[in-house]
């Protein structure tokens, strides 16, 4: 079946016309593939910018069933349309974790290996795609190949983290981590200023979990000054998991609600509600999906909708690099209340795979004409820094900026155009990077 | 642990409360059309934690084959303690209007065909003196509306026929459960554009699933459609015949 409609990403910017398609097996998913025109696979929609918008838009969570779990061994297959919150459902009872999951339960499985997506563990486990055995991809013909590190290996390594690029992921199997419990004992750890906060990564490098939040609004030697929240799979406990329906926000807050005063003081008032040093025992729900219990939280930034910005800057001079870039933010005035710092660990083969070693910030910006300049000053910034920006946040990036911060992305449009990619599958955001 | 039949079981909203079943570890069986389907969900409900699941690849149209559907499902499960009726497809209100055959064909999916598994699985229950049977019957059965009447029709058969079903069952001890469902956002209503109004089938699954546990009787779904209905159906006809519904 198929239906127009105006679609956007998590941001709610930009939005854009799209025919849906939504088929709910794989005949029909084929069928899909094969009519005419270009289209891009859509999951959940939670990619921020323009990743998943396209004229014609193919839904996968009809796609959304589980294949095989082994609970002895922790393998595990399901259809790309599934999302990470039903597989836990099965999976935490039993004894086993994500390998890597991001800081939100509402993306699908297709959805987190094609935005090659990243955790609070990133600096230990790598990414999402680094714990994939195997995936299943359609290809523009309409033919289903498997893929792995072994098997087609170059279409693997372009597809996790390829944005949909390749072909419509059907199913993948990925090997999960043992748990005990399905709780956490996180840690709090106080910083208070930037270089504290990069300390405090280094000094903390062998925990599981690591992240901090950071206050984008303070400055002088406040800046950067974050709280640190590490983890570790508690020993003990039951394996279970809580999963409340969400609170929803029905209707956009006036877009007044969120300025640059209620900013600074929810900031302010996180950070001196944080306690340095103090242990806690968490169930998973809450440690790793914090804002999965209010759903539609993005309707918090007004109709006018927001962007999000994360960046990846070098290990080396990142500490100093990291100042420069807070201080500008800083300036601005305009970041907002969920700003995140993290260290990465090294990055791995997957052609448009976003990580690299260093510091990673991410943060919104609720839309308006002086938001998009500040992004596209923060954007130079950055490369000059020798970093780039995740494709799954963006919704502004140039053409010439992707080009130069992603040095693989000639050798990922050859492997398109080696698997018949190349004019069947494309999104607005491909379009605007310059893909063909 | 139930033993549960699920009568079109590829339809969105019986797969979700299948989930749920699965999820508790109960006993399957599944009738629907499409085997390859039927095949993914059975797979699926089976990782989801279902004791067994056994599919049976029928046309429920066919109505000479209810009786073999039934006696499959008391083999398979040595019995059964449920059963969902939610078979039935959403028709094109325009094309029937310019035919009388896709009319009565639609008719005979959505009302005809229910009609005959209900009877056959009314008198097995109240041979057995236990059982409960749950019927997705729909809110466009409370009152024609030019939009959508034979479909409309057809679920106010079923609800009507249900009704008296239930009467005739309750010294028997066999519960009958007629659910309406207003606008569920699943493959079947794609094309329409979701508003406030609209649920999600995993909703409204767990909302049927509460019901057929409590023995309800007649329960909108979500509850609002209640009083949504009540005032559709207070509509005098001298303003209703006029409304473009």
């Amino acid at each position: 079946m198929t239906f127009a409609t105006t679609i956007s990403g998590w941001g709610n910017y930009p939005q854009q016309e799209s025919q849906l398609l939504t088929p709910s097996s794989r005949a029909s998913l084929n069928a899909a593939v094969k009519l005419e025109g270009s289209l891009i696979a859509r999951g959940m929609g939670r990619s921020y910018g323009d990743s998943a918008n396209a004229h014609k838009v193919l839904i996968t969570t009809y796609c959304n069933h589980f294949i095989e779990f082994d609970k002895h061994t922790g393998k595990f297959t399901a259809e790309a349309g599934i999302t990470l919150r039903d597989i836990l459902t099965v999976i935490v009872p039993k004894g086993w974790f994500l390998p890597v999951t991001p800081g939100t339960s509402y993306v699908t499985l297709g959805g987190a290996i094609a935005s090659d997506v990243h955790g609070k563990n990133h600096h230990i486990a790598g990414t999402f795609g680094q714990h994939v055995t195997s995936l299943s991809i359609m290809l523009a013909t309409g033919e289903v190949i498997t893929s792995s590190k072994q098997q087609n290996a170059d279409l693997f390594h372009a597809t996790c983290g390829g944005m949909g690029l390749t072909g419509v992921i059907i199913s993948a199997t990925i090997q999960l981590l043992p748990i005990r419990s399905s709780f956490i004992n996180k840690q709090t750890i106080k910083a208070d200023c930037i270089e504290a906060a990069c300390e405090a990564f280094e000094d903390n490098s062998n925990a599981t979990y690591s992240v901090a939040w950071i206050d984008c609004l303070a400055k002088g030697r406040n800046l950067g000054r974050s709280v640190l929240m590490l983890g570790e799979h508690a020993e003990e406990g039951k394996l279970e998991i809580d999963l409340k329906e969400p609170v929803s926000i029905p209707f956009y807050a006036p877009s007044a609600l969120l300025n640059s005063v209620t900013m600074k003081t929810f900031n302010g008032a996180y950070w001196h509600k944080a306690k340095h040093k103090q242990s806690q025992i968490v169930p998973l729900m809450p440690y790793f999906y914090p804002l999965d219990v209010i759903g539609n939280w993005n309707k918090l930034y007004g109709k006018a909708g927001f962007l999000q910005f994360q960046c990846v800057i070098p290990k080396n001079d990142g500490i100093a690099n990291m100042r420069k870039l807070l201080t500008e933010i800083a300036e601005s005035g305009e970041g907002s209340f969920l700003a995140v710092l993290k260290q990465f660990g090294k990055a791995n083969d997957n052609l448009l795979s976003f990580p690299t070693e260093g510091y990673t910030l991410a943060l919104d910006f609720k839309l308006t004409a002086s938001a998009i300049t500040t992004l596209d000053r923060l954007e130079e910034i950055v490369v000059g820094m020798g970093g780039r920006v995740y494709l799954t946040k963006d919704a502004v990036m140039q053409e010439s900026t992707f080009k130069a911060t992603y040095p693989k992305c000639e050798a990922f449009e050859l492997v398109r155009e080696k698997y018949g990619a190349i004019g069947k599958f494309s999104s607005a955001q491909s379009k605007r990077l310059g893909f063909a | 642990m139930k033993r549960v039949l699920i009568i079109g079981a590829t339809s969105a909203i019986a797969e979700h409360c299948a989930r749920i079943w699965a999820a508790g570890g109960d006993e399957l069986y599944l009738a629907a059309r499409n085997e390859a389907h039927l095949q993914t969900i059975a797979t699926d409900l089976k990782v989801r934690g279902a004791s067994s699941v056994v599919i049976n690849c029928v046309d429920l149209n066919d109505m000479d084959r209810h009786i073999e559907v039934l006696d499959a499902a008391e083999n398979a499960m040595g019995g059964v303690d449920i059963v969902l009726v939610a078979h039935g497809t959403l028709s094109n209100q325009k094309s029937c209007e310019r035919s009388v055959e896709e009319t009565l064909a639609e008719i005979q999916t959505n009302a005809l065909s229910t009609v005959s598994l209900l009877t056959l699985i009314a008198n097995r229950f109240e041979e057995e003196r236990d059982g409960t049977i749950c019927i997705i019957s729909s809110v466009a059965g409370d009152r024609g509306r030019a939009s959508n009447y034979v479909y409309g029709s057809a679920k106010a058969m079923v609800t009507a026929f249900t009704s008296g079903l239930r009467q005739r069952l309750y010294k028997s001890n066999v519960a009958v459960i007629t659910i309406k469902p207003g606008f569920v956002d699943t493959p079947m209503t794609a094309e329409f554009k979701k508003g406030m109004l609209w649920a999600k089938p995993n909703a409204v699954a767990e909302k049927i699933v509460k019901a057929i546990d409590a023995k309800k009787s007649e329960v909108y779904v979500p509850s609002f459609w209640w009083a949504v209905m009540a005032v559709i159906k207070a509509i005098p006809h001298k303003v209703f015949d006029t409304l473009k519904l």
